[in-house]
């Protein structure tokens, strides 16, 4: 009967529901525990406005799950399909000017990193590094933002390249890691703070599953490439890059 | 470019879409709800009542216990909740072959960053000098590092930087300001972003501890699809 297997549809479609937004909530209770915690036994305080904090959260919840769905059959094949694209016509220069516009694109539009130049410029206005005037705020936070948005577009090339190449990783991250140690050393005292910071914001969460994808794709369609020790690392490359940079920005400048 | 679109272009639209719709609720969710709660928290746990008066000669480290134990629980619920990292252990169960389970993964970073943020709080209240701590943590990666799997270290240096995303940095940040701003002589600038640079070191090495642990990353010799 066609009304009966309608309806076990349906409830198929709601335990589904169910299971996704299950899984979310597990993801968000230690939050909830945490909060709850400290909130009743160390502060004894009463919730502030209990009906904004639940509704929020229920919005988190679905949110989530959301997201969680849209990453399995959108954001992973998205990527995937991109590296085997690019590994099927064989062309070098291509992938490259697409791991750049990739890095560039996503870091340059970042919220997070809108608002620390913004504030590095006000920081750096009162400091006297820059005049201290609407223009030259808006210009230096435009040149920070386009600074780690092209350190990440060139990450994600010298990252892309590495897992072509098949480069152990560590030699790479741990000699960026003396270059921006000896650099700290060298560098203006007040760009250091936003050089560690930029580092951290501009691998968002949309960036982060696309990049883990096309270096896992093409470390997966690449003969003598195993996906473990070469498909992962990008978002490392991405997360060091923007610090020697933004340093080299303050020295700059 | 490719001119050949993706075979399931339609389904992997309508999956981008509820990426985009997904993490547009989850962030108005978490500003209604999380993080203004955790930043009245984080500056009532530092303020004079639950600390006491700060004496002239400077902080007693004995009188933050709730701050530490604050810092390391808030760090490992967010981290749990961070959704580029599930986005990373789904694919690293993946392709280990399910020698590394996502859910340990998001365990063991979650660990690490709990330990990152409650040294990172124990440090601004002694005020001892960031590059210190940062300069002696990359030294242990780098021993970790040679004696870890070969196939967990790219993993580890990628839980580095995923970590500090989207939950975890501004209830973490919030931490670090109301710390800073509850002691007299320390500098927000300098002192209140510590935090995250610690949240993203101790990552590396609890993930390499728990490849160890489990011993997968070594049978992850290719995945499934080798």
């Amino acid at each position: 009967m066609p009304g009966q297997s309608r309806r076990s549809h349906a409830f198929a479609m709601a335990r589904g529901l169910f299971r996704v937004l299950g899984g979310s909530f597990r993801d968000l209770l230690p939050i909830i525990l945490v909060i709850a915690f400290f909130q009743i036994v160390v502060l004894r305080q009463p919730f502030p406005d209990l009906e904004k904090i639940l509704s929020g959260l229920v919005l988190v919840v679905v949110g989530l799950g959301l997201f969680v769905q849209g990453l399995e059959i959108g954001l992973f094949p998205l990527g995937e399909g991109m590296a085997h694209g690019f590994a099927r016509k064989g062309n070098l220069t291509a992938l490259l000017a697409f791991a750049f516009c990739l890095g560039f694109g996503t870091t340059v539009a970042e919220p997070a990193l809108i608002a620390v130049s913004a504030k590095a410029a006000e920081v750096a206005g009162t400091a006297g590094a820059i005049a201290d005037t609407e223009s030259a705020r808006g210009t230096y936070a435009l040149q920070l933002r386009l600074t780690v948005a092209f350190a990440v577009g060139a990450a994600l090339v010298l990252g892309v390249f590495r897992i072509l190449k098949g480069w152990p990783i560590q030699y790479l991250i741990i000699g960026g890691y003396a270059v921006v140690v000896i650099m700290t050393g060298f560098a203006p005292p007040e760009i250091v703070g936003i050089a560690y910071d930029s580092g951290g914001v501009t691998t968002s969460t949309l960036t982060v599953p696309l990049v883990t994808a096309l270096g896992v794709g093409l470390a997966t369609v690449i003969r003598g490439r195993n996906p473990l020790l070469d498909g992962f690392g990008l978002i490392a490359f991405a997360s060091l890059s923007p610090m020697i940079f933004v340093l080299a920005f303050g020295m700059i400048l | 470019m490719l001119r050949r679109a993706p075979p399931n272009l339609r389904r992997a639209l309508v999956g981008f879409a509820y990426v985009l719709a997904g993490l547009t609720l989850f962030l108005v969710g978490l500003e209604a709800a999380l993080f203004p709660l955790g930043e009245i928290m984080a500056r009532q746990l530092t303020s004079v009542d639950v600390i006491g008066e700060v004496s002239a000669a400077g902080p007693d480290w004995r009188d933050f216990g709730w701050v530490y134990a604050f810092g390391a629980a808030i760090g490992f619920a967010t981290t749990v909740a961070e959704p580029a990292l599930i986005a990373v252990s789904l694919k690293a169960e993946e392709m280990s072959g399910g020698a590394l389970s996502a859910w340990g993964l998001r365990v063991a970073v979650a660990v690490g960053v709990a330990v990152g943020v409650a040294l990172g709080t124990f440090r601004i209240v002694t005020g001892t000098p960031l590059p210190y701590y940062i300069m002696a943590g990359y030294a242990v990666v780098i021993v970790l590092t040679w004696r870890a799997a070969k196939t967990i270290v790219p993993l580890a240096y990628d839980s580095g930087g995923v970590t500090t995303s989207t939950v975890t940095v501004p209830v973490v940040t919030a931490l670090g300001l109301g710390l800073v701003s509850a002691i007299p002589g320390r500098n927000p600038l300098i002192d209140g972003f510590g935090l995250i640079a610690f949240a993203s070191l101790f990552p590396i090495m609890s993930v390499m501890g728990y490849a160890m642990l489990v011993g997968g990353g070594k049978r992850g010799g290719g995945g499934p699809r080798a």
